[in-house]
């Protein structure tokens, strides 16, 4: 089926709807979306969004830009840090207005929590800056934007998932290809402009704090065509997953006063970072975690620690951490109040992605050169605000600030341009995978790749990286590849044919973690969440700049570009 | 440890009628029914159809009939169910194939009580003033994810059109936020036909909601709600 429309939205987490709700009403907007809108991961972000209102105690948007910066390691574009920083009080204010339920002071207005490496005075002590629904501000994100589309009727095509990205021989966007997943049928979406909304890939690693549907479509789409991709190696693991199973527990959790203790019982951050300690940024919270493992106080010498809630009120745990204790109640069967709650690092959130400028256009280079037409924004953009190494609450702050710049820019390119025709037979490369996958006679199985594909990444190109380890996991994908080419499903129907998702999802996967695994090997240094053995300082005299990315015929290549410095100059990281 | 996955099962393009299969594996008590129905998917039939996502509770993706009752197949854990589970589609919805019915019905319910903040009032250059108390009142019906379970355990809405428990819920959300203008409006969708009061206070719905709401006494506010502003 072919369609038109003036903007097309690849994703309906928190970065698309919003920008919907800046296109609908005054152009013709529809919003693809792999899962029901209400669905979306942004609706597990639990503990806070950011901004400098000010509400509890004195804050400046400068103070939350110095702490993104820094909290990047300085791999931060600072005119985007700026941007994320004084728009995040409008953007929340906008919210409020739109009936976001936030938790109030007694006054009347929004009440602010603490949250890790959110600092006042460029670092001086923990600053309640998070604004906050008890611990689910990501689901109510979600159904405020969610409700503001029905509001301004925007048109969702649901359980649509994205295959392809049309792009003209000279570099224009024209829409995309996607799969109707009830139907099995193609649809070509053509667009004067494409917004890709589409998330991580937390799935490309063993534990995860990720959903299952997080493959990184969009990334691995955008990839293929030959666009870069940057910063793909700087990945977040996330302090405090439930142990084994990565479900998140919110660093709120730490923001109301929760301690991490090793197998001794021991407050360890305090030997890591002796002025935030507990609400250090992840990165160094992870890889102390990892430390205290490695050096056998683990609890009972395992490969995990306590998040220790049990001296914090009942009613604090309760009301203000509900979900986070009904996480732990329900999966592990013990109760916060009164029970140490296991640990370890979970697969989190992507730094990386498609690389866009602070109005969500695509670019392709150094210079920032954008593609005519083609948008990112949230987790799956790069824009780039987190550098290195994302602070916690800066993510819906990201959705909602350049979810909001990438919608507006798109409606003045809407009303300025005209429509460019499609190329030939849009849809080829789109069937021409499914009826592969669908047709295909192999002995692998889909889900045996993928969990080899988790377990090597996590062991080789997560928290802690080598050369030999990166150079190791480089082979396996080689051998992970070949045998994705021999897979077989067992669901040949057309009709919500799930077992063809998983299939087409792996293949992304697979892009995402070659990705990743080649800039990781190149960049010899350690900087936020990318931690190389062999090279632990960091190495600012060769490596403060960016890493692009781009497939080739001739294989990946790597290309740089500078990272923007306008405010702060980069000094050591302590906390 | 070993269970016994009895799945109903349908695929159009070849049944006429669901029928059931069974399904054995090896799982750990501690194990979502999600990761029983994966490993089926993954390791046995991958035909097997059912929606899901986030994994824990959060998105509403897998909500479905488990021994009977509506639950999120990644919320219930296999101790507490035994050794043999007996997996349903959620009933009252078409069924698309095998678990995964056509939610657009209980969507297009949800869109008729104007899911939305209504105020026309300018607003101030700040936020609105809520006091903690005025914002308690929607803090259990805010939690709703859609997913589904409520409305599908209604026997009222198994036989009879009516809104079902999650939009009233929803609307409910709205109608005691302080914030709201649109009072009049909205009682008078909850006020029809097919309104709240249809509802007999079975609590099926409470007992089904995966959030904790509850999703009666909710529904009960409403009533009286319109009761006390009509008169």
């Amino acid at each position: 089926m072919y369609h038109r429309f003036d903007a097309v939205i690849v994703g309906a987490g928190g970065a698309g709807l919003m920008a919907a709700a800046q296109l609908a009403g005054k152009c013709n907007v529809a919003v693809i979306t792999k899962l029901y809108p209400v669905r979306s991961h942004t609706g597990a972000a639990q503990g806070g969004i950011a901004a400098a209102l000010a509400n509890v105690e004195e804050d400046h948007w400068i103070w939350h830009m110095f702490d993104t910066v820094k909290g990047g390691d300085y791999l931060v574009d600072q005119d985007a840090a700026e941007v994320l920083a004084r728009e995040a009080i409008d953007a929340i204010i906008e919210l409020e207005h739109w009936g976001f339920p936030f938790n109030r002071l007694p006054d009347g207005r929004i009440d602010q929590r603490r949250f890790g490496g959110h600092t006042r005075n460029f670092g001086e002590a923990p600053v309640r800056r998070s604004c906050y629904a008890a611990d689910r501000t990501g689901h109510m994100i979600l159904q405020t934007l969610y409700q503001q589309s029905i509001k301004n009727q925007v048109v969702f095509f649901d359980e649509f998932m994205m295959l392809d990205l049309l792009l003209t021989d000279d570099g224009v966007c024209t829409g995309v290809v996607a799969l109707d997943v009830e139907t099995g049928e193609f649809h070509v979406f053509h667009a004067k402009a494409v917004l890709l909304a589409t998330g991580g890939y937390g799935r490309v690693f063993k534990v995860t704090s990720n959903a299952l549907s997080l493959t990184g479509d969009g990334v691995a789409i955008v990839f293929r065509r030959g666009l870069p991709l940057e910063d793909m190696e700087f990945y977040q693991f996330h302090p405090t997953g439930i142990y084994k199973l990565g479900i998140l527990l919110s660093e709120a959790c730490r923001g109301e006063g929760g301690i991490l203790r090793n197998g001794l019982g021991e407050r360890f951050m305090e030997r890591y970072a002796p002025t935030l300690l507990d609400l250090a940024p992840r990165d160094v919270v992870s890889r102390s975690i990892y430390h205290e493992i490695r050096e056998g106080r683990g609890v009972e010498g395992k490969d995990y620690v306590y998040l220790d809630l049990t001296h914090l009120p009942k009613e604090v745990i309760e009301t203000k951490l509900a979900d986070n204790t009904d996480f732990v109640r329900t999966y592990l069967g013990l109760d916060p109040v009164v029970d140490p709650i296991p640990i370890q690092p979970t697969a989190h959130y992507a730094m990386g992605g498609i690389p866009t400028d602070v109005d969500g256009r695509v670019t392709v280079d150094a210079q920032n050169t954008p593609v005519p037409g083609l948008y990112a924004a949230g987790e799956c953009a790069c824009v780039s605000v987190h550098g290195a190494n994302r602070l916690g609450t800066n993510s819906l702050v990201d959705l909602v600030v350049f979810g909001r710049r990438a919608g507006k820019h798109m409606l003045q390119f809407v009303q300025e341009n005209d429509l460019h025709p499609l190329p030939k037979e849009p849809d080829y490369r789109a069937r021409a995978e499914v009826e592969w996958i669908l047709e295909n006679e192999g002995q692998e199985k889909v889900a045996t790749i993928r969990a080899e594909l988790q377990e090597a990444m996590m062991a080789d190109a997560s928290v802690f990286r080598t050369g030999d380890g990166l150079r190791r996991m480089q082979d396996k994908l080689v051998e992970l590849r070949n045998r994705f080419t021999r897979i077989t499903i067992d669901d040949r129907s057309r009709t919500f044919n799930t077992d063809l998702v998983e299939a087409i999802e792996l293949g992304y996967l697979l892009d995402c973690a070659e990705a990743i695994v080649a800039c990781a090997l190149a960049r010899e240094e350690s900087r936020g969440a990318h931690y190389r053995e062999d090279f632990p300082q960091r190495d600012d005299a060769n490596w403060l700049k960016h890493t692009l990315v781009t497939r080739t015929s001739g294989g990946l290549e790597l290309s740089y570009k500078p990272v923007i410095i306008t405010r702060f100059q980069p000094k050591e990281r302590t906390y | 440890m070993q269970v016994t996955l009895r799945i109903q099962r349908f695929n159009p393009e070849t049944d006429t009628k669901p029928h059931y299969q069974e399904y054995t594996v090896e799982v750990e008590p501690t194990d979502r029914v999600l990761d029983a129905l994966n490993q089926v998917k993954w390791y046995q039939d991958g035909s097997l159809t059912y929606r899901r996502s986030c994994a824990h509770g959060i998105c509403g993706s897998d909500a479905m009939r488990i021994n009977g009752r509506n639950r999120l197949a990644c919320k219930v854990l296999i101790k507490d169910l035994g050794p043999k589970i007996t997996i349903e589609p959620l009933l009252g919805f078409k069924v698309i194939k095998d678990l995964v019915v056509d939610l657009e019905p209980f969507f297009a319910q949800y869109r008729t009580v104007m899911p939305y903040l209504i105020n026309d009032e300018p607003p101030p250059t700040r936020e609105r003033l809520q006091t903690p108390e005025e914002r308690e009142l929607i803090e259990d019906t805010s939690k709703c994810i859609l997913c589904a379970c409520c409305t599908s355990a209604c026997p009222i809405f198994w036989t009879t059109e009516w809104l079902g428990p999650a939009a009233i819920v929803n609307g409910h959300r709205f109608l005691f936020d302080s914030r709201d203008r649109a009072t009049e409006e909205r009682l008078a969708v909850l006020n029809q036909r097919f309104g709240v009061w249809r509802c007999r206070t079975i609590f099926n719905c409470t007992e089904a909601c995966p959030r904790g709401i509850q999703v009666t006494h909710a529904i009960e506010q409403v009533k009286r709600r319109i009761l006390f502003e009509q008169s």
